[in-house]
């Protein structure tokens, strides 16, 4: 390993630009004669618009422009999409009511999109969009995931009973076989509860347009700009692509909330042409909160079969999942395949049957946020296993172990088929790193000074880099799953990499860069990575699903080869030998057997000057593209272990140690892979304790700001314990698995583990907050005084 | 509209300002000193902390026609030159930042509480300190890393902290 290749903690190249404030967000752009956007949006759940009147809004100082959905459809601008296509048991597609960037007709949410005013300045706008009479009609709002369906009010004409899908998988008549062979059953009403993403960056958007060559231009917080200049371009109709250039420059976190495409970056870049200037527009944090896509909100129950010795013989879950008022991009796909295929765990589970009714509510769209589908799965699994163990009586780690799938490749009975892992040893890691056996000493420590301490396990399994494109595209995906690279070698031997992915914090210039300096042997700094602007970068899906490390770099490390097998043509004739004699290692190519070298840098050259073979029979230059398409998913996995420590007469859980071990397959920089596991576990602890979207019934958001929705903040996280075990991943050639989502789909079963094994019963919801586990601590006190 | 005189990370500047302008509109907007981010409307998040007269601030609150005479310095400021800050350098060793949006206000948080704490810092005190800043990337972790070092490689450079 050299000091800047794989496997090496190399320091972040990107970090110089932020740390001396000289990064470029998109609120940071200005582009010449801006004006700026304010969306006048719903203050109702759900009304009528009878009528909208912005006569005298039009005329106040600095307007240029104030349009609605009746604009938007006159000039034919589409409606936003859904790209993932379930199918309900009966074999009806779902039904999906249209999602107008700025509303027609009616509005569906607080916070729902009813005009936009373009003027001079923010504030003109803002007291323009003050001064539009709306004459709205308020209609009863549908809030309660789990009442949705039995509603009155039908929210899209579409949808009967608000319901998009019912949708299933697995083995139903199996399932209850292995039900009625149980020897026990445990069962769990779960609530996930709904979370905001709030990524630190507000979304923003800048929409420009040339009239001399017809080209907008958009600068958004995006996660994959190229999926959003297809859908703006094909679906959305705002322009072909050849005269639409979507720029993601700094983003400044994601989280899945900025893959999305949403009415805001579509209405500033049409809204450029209309008013004939470019167009910004940066969300408030209260705008982010009402209309970025929330995440979670399941409601479930959950059923585990164990037979006389503690084996698991099946699972069965029935899940309602909350949409929101319209279907974001990709909101289909995370209650059903991103959830249910990974109920399966680490254990080896012969039946398993999921349903999964979705429903339409008058709340914010609910679509990915870190993990996906994964983490419900992952609670759901977790907490059926903990508890399981509990009521038989049996230690969880061993309980866990009994069950865990030993066999590799593994076929479970929900599509996934597992193709490495070693879970035991992930789990005797774990178990050391949280010192086990010195548990019994630590709660009577706790216990002597009036505490409860409690420890909660989880043994979460994800599917990343999710592929390949024709077996997503049989699930219902509207687009392929695979990524682009292209190696640009300069003359002198420096390299661009444009890649398809994005990088928002992930470090991708780095890491990036690290594998490029590994394997041409050239030092790191002469490594450039090019992404975020469709310009520069042909095409790409972007980075979601923890899928730029075994998806993007795999991609690279194709387009690598090539360039190496060129250089090996070019180095043949520099060196006079015979093509098949060229060795590549350490920055050389090199004659076999003999001392003849030609070092990276004198070959580029030698390729571009192209003096030493002719035109004819070897072509000129240095650059080679690939995509790659993976042949699986990856399958990362590891175990998670918390001890809490719980004051019972304030309710207050204090995270005392934290032990995580996950197996990532190789690993690029572990600085970096252990920084995402670091801020996974805070995003889960944070669902599991702090976080909570709420709306009242009358679908008011009444956790819209940071003084009402409780971020986690320094001092409610410990350190983590982190460490990690490897097994290769055999579906891409680096081995990689993916570790962006590991801590926040491990992390909260953990945590409400942790706590209900101190309280000694099991009725906590998340998030677990001071309230919730002072009320639960004296029912405990109550119940041991009572034995 | 109204004027203002001040010091910006040195420079003497004079802008005329509608009175609501708030001191983060008049660094990002007129300065272009854009280093300083906004992060959320109710002074929660810090990603907009400066500081004024050697002290954080939160920019997002403070009135910029408050600032007669004040010296202000932000994120662009802080480095002597082309030799980082101290905590900019811990930051970047220890992996303090991922996606950088916060990234300035925690610096400028840091250097203040190393101001008023000194340079031999605790974990549970950098972590109450810090209690005004919210990272969504990073756990906190490794900015607690870089806060505890950074505070110790100030106390060895006397010379960089009296020039900022």
């Amino acid at each position: 390993m050299s000091v800047t290749g794989i496997g090496a903690a190399v320091r972040r190249k990107e970090d110089h630009r932020f740390i001396t404030g000289q990064g470029h967000y998109t609120d940071d752009i200005d582009r010449p004669g801006q004006a700026y956007a304010y969306f006048l949006r719903s203050p109702h759940a759900h009304a009528a618009i009878k009528s909208i009147d912005a006569k005298a809004a039009a005329g106040m100082p600095g307007v240029l422009g104030i349009f609605t959905g009746d604009d938007l459809t006159a000039d034919k601008v589409g409606g936003l999409i859904c790209g993932w296509m379930i199918h309900s048991k009966d074999g009806s597609p779902m039904k999906a009511g249209p999602h107008p960037a700025l509303a027609q007709g009616k509005v569906r949410y607080v916070g729902d999109h009813v005009a936009v005013v373009v003027a001079e300045t923010l504030a003109q706008a803002r007291d323009a969009a003050e001064a539009i009479a709306v004459d709205y009609e308020p209609l009863p709002a549908v809030i309660d995931t789990a009442n949705a369906a039995q509603a009155k009010t039908q929210i899209h004409a579409e949808a009967p009973d608000n319901t998009v899908f019912n949708w299933h998988l697995g083995d139903k008549d199996a399932t209850e076989r292995a039900f009625k062979a149980a020897k026990h059953v445990t069962r769990l009403d779960i609530v996930n509860n709904r979370l905001v993403p709030n990524a630190m960056e507000p979304r923003a958007a800048v929409g420009d347009y040339d009239r001399g060559d017809g080209v907008f231009t958009l600068y958004t917080t995006s996660q994959n700009p190229h999926v959003a200049r297809l859908v703006l371009s094909a679906f959305i109709g705002i322009a072909p692509e050849n005269k639409l250039r979507v720029i993601a420059p700094d983003v400044g976190g994601g989280f899945g909330s900025k893959i999305f495409i949403y009415a805001e970056e579509t209405v500033c870049v049409w809204a450029a042409k209309k008013v004939g200037r470019p167009v910004k527009w940066t969300a408030d944090r209260t705008e982010a909160f009402l209309s970025d896509a929330h995440g979670r909100d399941h409601v479930s129950h959950a059923e585990l079969a164990t037979d006389a010795e503690g084996k698991i013989l099946g699972l069965r879950v029935k899940t309602t999942a909350n949409l929101g008022a319209y279907l974001s991009t990709f909101a289909s796909s995370v209650p059903t395949y991103l959830y249910a295929p990974l109920l399966s765990g680490q254990y080896d589970i012969p039946a398993i049957y999921c349903e999964v009714d979705a429903v339409y509510t008058n709340t914010a769209p609910v679509d990915a946020y870190r993990g996906a589908g994964r983490p419900e799965a992952t609670f759901v699994v977790e907490r059926l296993v903990e508890v399981a163990a509990r009521e038989l009586g049996k230690d969880p780690a061993k309980f866990r172990m009994q069950n865990y799938i030993k066999k590799f490749p593994h076929q479970t009975p929900v599509i996934m088929m597992y193709d490495a892992g070693n879970y035991a040893a992930s789990m005797k890691k774990a178990l050391e790193i949280i010192d086990y056996k010195g548990l019994g000493k630590r709660k009577r420590d706790s216990a002597r000074q009036g505490k409860l301490r409690g420890i909660g396990f989880s043994s979460y399994i994800e599917a990343c880099g999710i592929a390949p494109s024709a077996a997503v595209g049989s699930l219902g995906a509207g687009v392929g799953l695979w990524e682009s690279a292209e190696v640009r070698v300069n003359p002198i031997g420096t390299v661009e990499v444009l890649t398809g992915s994005h990088s928002h914090g992930q470090g991708h210039e780095t890491t990036f860069a690290q594998l490029v300096s590994d394997r041409l042997g050239i030092p790191i700094d002469n490594v450039s990575i090019v992404h975020g602007d469709t310009d520069k970068v042909q095409m790409g899906m972007g980075t979601y699903g923890s899928r730029s490390g075994a998806v993007g770099m795999s991609a690279i490390f194709k387009a690598l080869d090539k360039v190496i097998a060129k250089g090996k043509k070019v180095a043949a004739y520099v060196l006079e030998a015979d093509e098949a004699d060229i060795d590549f290692e350490n920055g050389n190519f090199k004659v076999k057997g003999t001392d003849r070298t030609l070092d990276f840098g004198s070959c580029a050259l030698q390729a571009y000057i192209a003096h030493k073979f002719n035109g004819q029979d070897l072509e000129p230059g240095l650059k080679e593209g690939a995509f790659y398409d993976p042949t699986n998913f990856t399958f990362p996995a590891g175990v998670h272990i918390c001890e809490v420590e719980i004051d019972p007469a304030t309710g207050v859980t204090r995270i005392d140690r934290w032990a995580a071990v996950d197996d990532f397959g190789v690993v690029i920089n572990p600085m970096i892979v252990e920084g995402q596991v670091h801020g996974g576990i805070a995003q889960g602890v944070g669902q599991a304790l702090l976080e909570a979207a709420r709306y009242n019934q009358d679908g008011q958001l009444v956790t819209a700001s940071f003084m009402d929705y409780c971020m986690p903040r320094a001092d409610d996280l410990p350190s983590f314990d982190v460490g990690l075990t490897v097994t290769p991943c055999p579906s891409n050639p680096l081995g990689m698995k993916g570790c962006g989502e590991a801590g926040a789909i491990a992390a909260p079963p953990a945590v409400i583990n942790a706590i209900t094994d101190a309280l000694g019963h099991e009725e906590v919801t998340m998030p677990a907050t001071p309230q919730v586990v002072w009320r639960a601590a004296q029912k405990s006190i109550r119940r041991m005084a009572a034995e | 509209m109204a004027t203002v005189s001040l010091t910006v990370n040195g420079k003497a500047v004079t802008a005329n300002v509608d009175p609501r302008t708030l001191l983060v509109q008049l660094l990002r907007e007129n300065l272009r000193l854009t280093g300083t981010h906004v992060g959320c409307d109710t002074s929660q998040c810090g990603a907009c902390v400066v500081h004024v007269d050697g002290k954080a601030v939160k920019s997002c609150t403070t009135l910029a026609l408050s600032l007669e005479g004040a010296s202000v310095t932000t994120i662009e400021g802080l480095a002597n030159g082309s030799a980082l800050h101290p905590m900019q350098e811990a930051f970047r060793e220890h992996h303090g930042l991922q996606c950088g949006y916060c990234t300035p206000g925690m610096i400028m948080a840091a250097v203040d509480i190393v101001n008023r704490r000194g340079n031999d810092l605790d974990e549970a005190t950098i972590r109450e300190d810090l209690d005004g800043n919210i990272c969504r990337c990073t756990g906190y972790h490794n900015i607690v890393k870089a806060v505890a070092a950074g505070a110790e490689a100030m106390g060895k450079a006397p010379m960089r902290q009296a020039a900022e």
